[in-house]
């Protein structure tokens, strides 16, 4: 293979391809391997799609820049890349004497952490707030910055931007192995060699194996599982804000929020599991969720459940991200983003390139950016099916225009899962009663006629 | 804004022959909206016999009996890939290739049908590889799509549509490996038991739940639960049948309007849909609705 890279970016996480955007777009030659089918095979595929604000992230953390980094630069973005926003807010909810003894504490940190706007409820204005929530309340937090995105499409302009300054990306591209000689890598995949002068291990949940690579991995990836219930469209409008809980040592704890595509959700759970590839659910914790939904808000008893699903954060040993330049070997280790790497990813590839300026040398003078706007599958923004064509999905309108764009081009969807993940078809009430073998003989259509 | 005396959302069994009856009775404009390409609704792809008694005194398939209810309305205002999106009082918010437009209705008739509970709202746990599907989204494949999804599923449920589904595996060459049910005994009123073992050579178990899901790109094994004891059994499929939930979304800001067919509750027979489609209609004309 006679291409030299600069930079090769090892998983197609959020994380994975902020980075690979970064760079492309500062002008710099780049590939993406991923593992899966589809870019967005692992963590970043099961997400709360909460964008944060670090209100409670450790003081003086990486993570907490990061964050604060990725969401301004979110914003500052989003409009071109036509991504959505809910700017719902959240409220941290104390439902005890004891949880609300610490709410001021909550209000010191997030004030600490720059987080200015963050102020406390009183019951009585919480109910005002969220009239559907169960009464019972001791006192809450406001946080307004805290915002609800769309998981899947953030990425995908990521993905398309980087594309569109040249970038490559290799799916079914499992990095196997690697060897660094004569300041050159040559990386080992199932889709073949690829030679780069850098390399970046964004392997989310596989860090700690891609690391290897390059030396006896100094973290291990130590998984930890979130499962959540989504409830049909009717339960949105019960609440305004996302729901949180006063959160542990452990964990922030089980939110209640709203989806961009106008459902609400609960979850996620924290459970350490050894499994890091497919997240499973469990009829008990499913349930659980479930119960604990309907207690805060008791209106919900009725409203059906449209999915259930679980997602894998790539936890450490250690509480702060990892993210370190091994700069004799040309190698950015980029890992343990756990529970915020969604918010953060745009702020971690900034972080990153500043490491690439100090050790590796200047970027070269960036061209005129290309902005690569998405479709909008979300409530708030104006959708494809407006404008007429055919429905093929019933439940969420999907239709098959744009069914035909997400199965063409360069990121055409790897599998039925990234087809679900580009357009929702068949993520509504019925799960695919009504559409399922429609989209799915669109979809072996389209494989028959791919090169 | 284009005005109707009568809206009929959704061109099935139920929505067809209301249109039918409403015509014969000499009701004035009444159209019949309805999403798909195609009116005629479930019956569409159940390839299956079993259909026609009730109304027309024929056995006829599925496919042939929503033939001959399109041919039966030939003539009426039935308009096909129309979707509606919502209603609002006499308002129904109607999208079709042209754009999203508003039509007004003195009465409205829901005859929007039921779906079966899938996987998700029935909490059963595990990974989520391809091959778990409803009856109807089975059907749709193997009758619409000459697609077959797995070769040995497990089928969950007996209420009558199992029945179907062994009917729709049989056409595809489809083995199930075993029919399981969570109640004492079979659903359905027929000798259920009896033909799954006989007719197709299917066993029957009874007071088994299914637990959890396993496999990676597709299914490769269920996980059983009977008097708790849990039990692996390997298949490449699942259907989750029955367990019918009203295609109801359209109530939301019309909680009175007037229904016919199984968008009404429990599941009926096509030919009673297309009964109470009828009787909804000889209602309507009776200014009762
Ligand atoms: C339950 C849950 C809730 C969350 N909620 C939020 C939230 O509300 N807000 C928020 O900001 N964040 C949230 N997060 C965190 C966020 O989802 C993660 O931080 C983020 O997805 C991590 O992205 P990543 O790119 O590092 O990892 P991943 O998404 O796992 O990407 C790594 C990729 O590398 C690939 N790969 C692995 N090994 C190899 C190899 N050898 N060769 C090639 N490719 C390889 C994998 O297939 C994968 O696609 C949540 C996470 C979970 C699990
Ligand atoms: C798998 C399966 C097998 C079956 N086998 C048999 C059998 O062997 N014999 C038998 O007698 N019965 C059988 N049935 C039952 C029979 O199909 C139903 O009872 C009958 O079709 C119900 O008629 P319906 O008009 O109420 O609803 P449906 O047939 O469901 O028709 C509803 C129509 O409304 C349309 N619609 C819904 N929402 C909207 C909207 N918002 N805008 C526009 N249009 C909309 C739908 O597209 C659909 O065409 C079976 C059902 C299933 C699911």
């Amino acid at each position: 293979m006679a291409k030299t890279f600069d930079v090769a970016v090892t998983g197609g996480g959020v994380v994975g391809l902020a980075i690979l955007r970064r760079f492309a777009m500062a002008g710099l030659d780049c590939v993406l391997l991923e593992r899966g089918n589809d870019i967005l095979s692992g963590a970043s595929k099961g997400n709360s799609a909460l964008l944060h604000t670090g209100f409670d992230a450790p003081p003086g953390s990486l993570e907490l820049a990061c964050m604060q980094a990725g969401h301004a630069e979110y914003l500052a973005i989003r409009e071109r890349l036509n991504l959505p926003l809910v700017r719902s807010g959240a409220l941290v909810v104390a439902w005890s004497e004891a949880e609300r003894d610490r709410l001021g504490a909550i209000i010191d940190q997030a004030h600490a952490n720059g987080v200015a706007d963050v102020r406390p409820v009183n019951p009585a204005e919480l109910g005002r707030m969220e009239p559907n929530l169960s009464p019972g309340a001791t006192g809450a937090v406001l946080v307004p910055g805290e915002h609800i995105i769309d998981p899947w499409s953030a990425p995908l302009a990521y993905a398309h931007q980087a594309l569109a300054h040249g970038a490559e990306i290799l799916r079914r591209a499992e990095v196997t192995g690697g060897e660094f000689a004569a300041g050159l890598w040559t990386l080992s995949s199932l889709a073949g060699t690829v030679r780069a002068r850098l390399v970046i291990n964004a392997a989310g949940n596989f860090g700690d194996r891609v690391e290897t690579i390059l030396r006896p991995s100094p973290f291990t990836i130590h998984p930890r599982r979130g499962q959540f219930v989504v409830f049909d469209k009717p339960a949105a409008h019960l609440v305004s804000a996302i729901i949180l809980p006063v959160p542990t040592e452990r964990t922030k704890g089980v939110v209640l929020f709203r989806t961009a595509f106008g459902n609400l959700a609960i979850g996620p759970t924290a459970e350490d599991v050894d499994e890091r590839e497919v997240a499973a659910t469990d009829t008990q914790t499913l349930n659980r969720l479930r119960e604990r939904a309907l207690a805060m808000l008791p209106a919900l008893e009725g409203v059906g459940v449209n999915a259930v699903y679980a997602g894998l954060r790539p936890a450490t040993q250690f509480k702060d991200y990892v993210i370190e330049a091994v700069v004799p070997e040309r190698w950015i280790t980029v890992a343990g983003i756990r529970s915020t790497g969604l918010t953060a990813a745009l702020g971690i590839a900034c972080h990153v390139e500043g490491l690439y300026a100090r050790h590796f040398g200047e970027l070269p003078s960036p061209p005129a950016p290309i902005w690569t706007p998405v479709p909008n599958l979300t409530e708030g923004l104006p959708r494809p099916y407006m404008q007429g064509g055919e429905i093929v999905c019933h439940c969420e309108w999907v239709t098959r225009a744009e069914i035909d764009a997400a199965l063409a081009g360069p990121l055409a969807a790897g599998g039925l899962d990234g087809l679900k993940r580009r357009t929702r078809a068949m993520m509504g009430r019925c799960q695919g009663f009504n559409c399922a073998a429609h989209v799915e003989a669109i979809f072996r259509e389209a494989q028959r006629g791919a090169p | 804004m284009e005005r109707r005396d009568v809206v009929i959302v959704g061109g099935g069994p139920a929505g067809l022959s209301a249109a039918l009856r409403l015509s014969q009775l000499g009701i004035g404009s009444v159209s019949v909206l309805e999403r798909e390409p195609s009116a005629g609704g479930i019956p569409r792809h159940c390839g299956h016999l079993g259909f026609g008694w009730q109304s027309h005194r024929r056995i006829w398939t599925g496919p042939q009996f929503a033939a001959r209810l399109r041919h039966d309305v030939e003539g009426l205002d039935v308009r096909t890939a129309h979707t509606v999106l919502g209603i609002d009082g006499d308002r129904l918010k109607v999208q079709n290739t042209d754009g999203v437009f508003e039509l007004a209705a003195a009465r409205i008739l829901l005859a929007t049908g039921t779906r079966e509970t899938p996987r998700a709202p029935r909490f059963v746990g595990g990974t989520r590889p391809t091959g778990v599907m409803t009856t109807g989204a089975l059907q749709a494949h193997v009758y619409l799509h000459h697609h077959k999804p797995f070769s040995r599923p497990v089928i969950i449920g007996s209420e009558w549509v199992a029945f179907s589904a062994l009917l729709t595996c049989r056409h595809m060459g489809i083995r199930p490996v075993m029919m399981i049910e969570a109640r004492d005994r079979i659903s359905a009123p027929w000798p259920g038991g009896l033909a799954a073992g006989l007719l197709f050579g299917v066993r029957v178990r009874t007071r088994t739940r299914l637990v959890a899901i396993s496999g990676r790109d597709q299914v490769d094994a269920v996980e059983l639960e009977c008097d708790g004891r849990t039990e692996c059994i390997s298949c490449d499929g699942v259907i989750l049948s029955g367990e019918f939930v009203p295609e109801a979304s359209l109530l939301a800001n019309r909680p009175d309007a007037m229904l016919a067919g199984n968008v009404h509750g429990a599941v009926k027979t096509s030919g009673l849909c297309w009964r109470e489609g009828r009787e909804a209609a000889e209602r309507i004309a009776r200014g009762e609705a």
